[in-house]
């Protein structure tokens, strides 16, 4: 066939005591969109790294175009056409975004950068996605969907044939993976061969022409999407099956309110927001990214000021000035960005479990009682089943499922009421999320009370008790579980005049 | 309970294996100027280079709690002669005991460091500017208490007694190792169980590998981060003490240079100065390095200016080795 792309077999790939890839395959046609999917550490990543030329592979074969190649580096996979769209993005902030789409390939007059026709080139790049980018903005002013566009943008600048996706909608709103696709399918009519990796299996069946599963570096097998189930997808991703189960929803929580927020507003970010927690309640935060929920989340804690308002935690007016106020009422917040907010990850799993306790837990001089602490961090890997060598291990050397259960777990030692989840299952695998999932419920059930942040519609509607709706710094709406469905949250989450939320 | 153990030793191994090639260099460069020179491995000189890590020891001690909670401290040379300064003028201006005095410096250098804490953690300011501030104000404070002129204690006070009497050679005649000395050893194994067993030497570490991540978790940044920065300090105005007692006066245009010796040391030692990670044994082995070193190349009659180039070099071959050695364990 000559419309194959590329093709990979036999790839083995090793690293210092992990083998990461045994025996694997893949090839990819011109014009389609081949997905790539797997629990976390199945080697997806690897195995795009190798095409990339960012690994070498120990063995195997791959073929482009017809040849067989050996890619040296990201450079030369550029050069070759084979362009990746990075999960984090790589870019440099206070440049703008014609300046990184063309890092390193400046086009100049003379001695002196020619900044128009940088701008001009990237415009045409823009404009074939028919994306309204001003290419001299800077990246630091863009949305993170912007942003995404822009790495896009640069991953096309090079003429493409293969392009590469790492969870490209992790960070994005439905409104703005709507928008990545819409640019996905064009890329895809003009015969550029796109590679997808995702966690969001709902994304699979509405983008992907075909699916390859891989399981612990092994390959299990390629799919044709229209032929093939979301749970069957599963099942060869875990290699069990797995009940996606219906929610189940007490009938309703205690009525005694355990957080109420009035009229919290801060510039822009927050207007009036207005709302109440009660105990043992999972309260659904939903909107698009953007909409201020974060903004809230962190103005109440107390890691970012607010302009005015007022927090009543269990019936007192209470002043948080910052964190730690708020971990004297027993409020905990679980930040969206694990890596930067919620772990030391040079330090060892004790230490980040106990990072919420180690005050209470000292006797004279401020000494550390290591022996007690060790005890009630081990409880806690055990009872949320972390999987690490020992307790020595460093925060860095866990997956990411297991990371973000250090973070439940450091808020679980400190024995917190009222938890703030934001995006709890962001980027962690299939069985990680489901194991979140039934540990919010055992957590509500034991009285504690959980705020949950969550751009993953299905995640909103399964967890929550009522939804609360934001967009664009104001509350919406407020749904119970019963009146919520996708639409109803959409509809609210892009309410953009600001509809009173007196409804 | 069995797996506990088993862990713990690991984790002390790979710790040990650090120090212990911080301490096979010392150990190296000992025998390599004992041949050069039938003058180094003498006990006066061995005393001699024991009393000449003292004082930059006791700062590299304070140096290494600001550098593992990832801030960097430029002040503490002119602040230790605060500190000596303000142990002088207490006794010798205004005639009070000895014992206040030594109280006097010490605090001095805990207030200083109370400053830096406030002006990084409160007022923001990057640890590099506000430190350098501090660095000018201290030495400009030294020479207008002293208006620019030393000041020495009267001998009949036997202020210098304090860093160079010898207690150990009055139980042991004839092993005559300076209190100085003894008072820096004390000094590291406080500093190193505070370091490593209390929560202020927790919270370095826990600021120094990712602060935002700790200010989530309910520690107080402001607070700890003025705490670190004054435990410092107070190591800083032992320092002062010393150095007044050696030199039985109280030298205002002398302390600068000192700072980037503390730092030198700790990174020897093995301390990240991205912080979130360092051992004070590390440190004070660091601080030997160098002063065994200075005192070697000089015996060996290497001039000044030189020995101040192979420092150098040796503050850049360590950087680079521990970078090799991070990099194989990966």
């Amino acid at each position: 066939m000559d419309d194959t792309l590329l093709v990979m077999e036999g790839i083995d790939k090793s690293f210092p005591g992990v083998d990461a890839l045994k025996k694997c395959c893949f090839d990819l046609k011109r014009g389609e969109v081949h997905a790539l999917v797997g629990e976390n550490g199945a080697g997806k990543s690897t195995l795009m790294k190798i095409i990339a030329g960012i690994y070498s592979k120990d063995n195997g074969a791959l073929r482009y175009k017809g040849e067989d190649v050996v890619v040296q580096n990201p450079y030369a996979a550029q050069q070759m056409g084979i362009s990746m769209v990075h999960q984090e993005l790589n870019l440099m902030p206070h440049l703008t975004a014609a300046q990184n789409i063309f890092i390193g390939r400046e086009p100049r007059r003379g001695l002196f950068l020619d900044e128009n026709a940088l701008n001009e080139k990237a415009q045409v790049i823009f404009d074939m996605m028919r994306l309204k980018v001003n290419p001299s903005t800077k990246i630091t002013d863009m949305t993170v969907a912007k942003q995404q566009m822009v790495e896009i943008a640069k991953a096309l600048s090079f003429n493409a044939d293969v392009l590469v996706f790492d969870e490209p909608s992790a960070a994005l709103t439905d409104v703005e993976i709507a928008e990545l696709f819409r640019i996905i399918r064009q890329l895809k009519a003009e015969g550029v061969g796109i590679i997808y990796i995702t966690h969001r299996l709902e994304e699979l069946k509405e983008i992907s022409d075909r699916i390859t599963v891989l399981r612990d570096g092994l390959y299990v097998d390629t799919v044709v999407t229209k032929k093939t189930t979301i749970d069957q997808i599963i099942k060869m991703m875990v290699g069990r099956v797995i009940y996606e189960s219906k929610p189940e929803i007490p009938d309703n929580p205690s009525e005694e309110v355990v957080l109420e927020v009035k009229n919290l507003s801060r510039g822009t970010e927050i207007k009036d927001v207005s709302f109440n927690l009660k105990k043992g309640e999972i309260l659904g935060f939903a909107g698009l990214v953007g909409a201020g929920r974060t903004e809230v989340a962190r103005a109440i804690f107390g890691a970012d000021d607010f302009d005015s308002g007022e927090v009543i935690v269990n019936g007192k007016t209470v002043h948080i000035k910052r964190p730690s106020d708020a971990v004297a009422y027993d409020i905990g917040y679980l930040s969206e960005d694990r890596k930067r907010y919620g772990l030391c990850l040079g330090l060892d799993v004790t230490t980040n479990i106990a990072m919420t306790i180690f005050e209470k837990m000292t006797g004279l001089f401020g000494w550390v009682k290591d022996g007690n602490i060790y005890k009630i961090a081990k409880k806690i890997v055990d009872q949320l089943s972390i999987k690490t060598p020992s307790m020595e291990q460093k925060a860095k050397n866990l997956s990411g499922g297991n990371q973000q259960k250090l973070v439940v777990g450091k808020w679980l030692a400190k024995d917190a009421d009222i938890l703030i989840f934001d995006e709890p299952t962001r980027g962690i695998d299939v069985g990680a999320k489901q194991e979140i999932y039934s540990l919010l419920n055992e957590l509500v059930k034991k009285g504690k009370s959980i705020i949950m942040i969550s751009s993953e519609l299905p995640e909103v509607l399964r967890m929550s008790h009522r939804v609360i709706v934001m967009c664009e710094g104001r509350i919406t709406g407020e749904l119970g579980y019963k009146d919520a469905t996708q639409e109803s949250i959409m509809q609210l989450a892009t309410q953009r005049n600001g509809g009173n939320l007196s409804n | 309970m069995e797996s506990k153990t088993v862990t713990k030793d690991k984790r002390k191994r790979a710790d040990a294996v650090q120090q212990l090639l911080a301490f096979g260099a010392l150990i190296l460069l000992f025998v390599f100027f004992s041949f050069a020179s039938e003058y180094f491995f003498t006990f006066s000189n061995v005393v001699g280079i024991l009393i000449a890590t003292a004082v930059n020891g006791l700062l590299a001690l304070g140096a290494t709690f600001v550098i593992i909670s990832g801030g960097i401290d430029l002040s503490v040379g002119t602040v230790m002669t605060l500190c000596s300064v303000m142990s002088a003028v207490t006794i010798k201006n205004w005639g009070l005991p000895i014992p206040v005095g030594v109280i006097v410096g010490i605090l001095t250098g805990g207030f200083a460091g109370f400053v830096n804490g406030i002006m990084i953690s409160k007022l923001k300011l990057p640890p590099f500017i506000a430190t350098l501030g501090m660095l000018n104000v201290a030495r400009g404070l030294s020479l207008v208490i002293t208006d620019l002129s030393p000041i020495y204690f009267p001998l009949e006070t036997g202020f210098s007694q304090i860093a160079m009497g010898s207690v150990l050679g009055m139980i042991i005649p004839g092993f005559d190792i300076p209190n100085g000395v003894l008072i820096m050893f004390g000094s590291a194994v406080i500093a190193g169980l505070i370091l490593t067993k209390t929560v202020i030497g927790r919270y370095c570490f826990a600021i120094g590998s990712n602060e935002e991540a700790a200010r989530l978790s309910g520690v107080n940044i402001v607070f700890w981060k003025t705490a670190i920065y004054t435990l410092s300090g107070l190591f800083v105005g032992i320092a002062g003490v010393i150095i007044a007692s050696r030199l039985n006066s109280a030298q205002p245009a002398l302390g600068q240079g000192y700072e980037l010796d503390a730092i030198a040391a700790a990174v020897i030692g093995g301390i990240s100065m991205s912080g979130g990670e360092g051992t004070m044994v590390g440190t004070i082995i660091g601080a030997f390095i160098i002063s065994t070193l200075t005192n070697g190349l000089r015996i060996m009659s290497v001039p000044q200016e030189w020995q101040i180039v192979v420092t150098g070099l040796i503050i850049i071959s360590a950087v680079y080795i521990d970078i090799i050695r991070r990099h194989s364990k990966k």
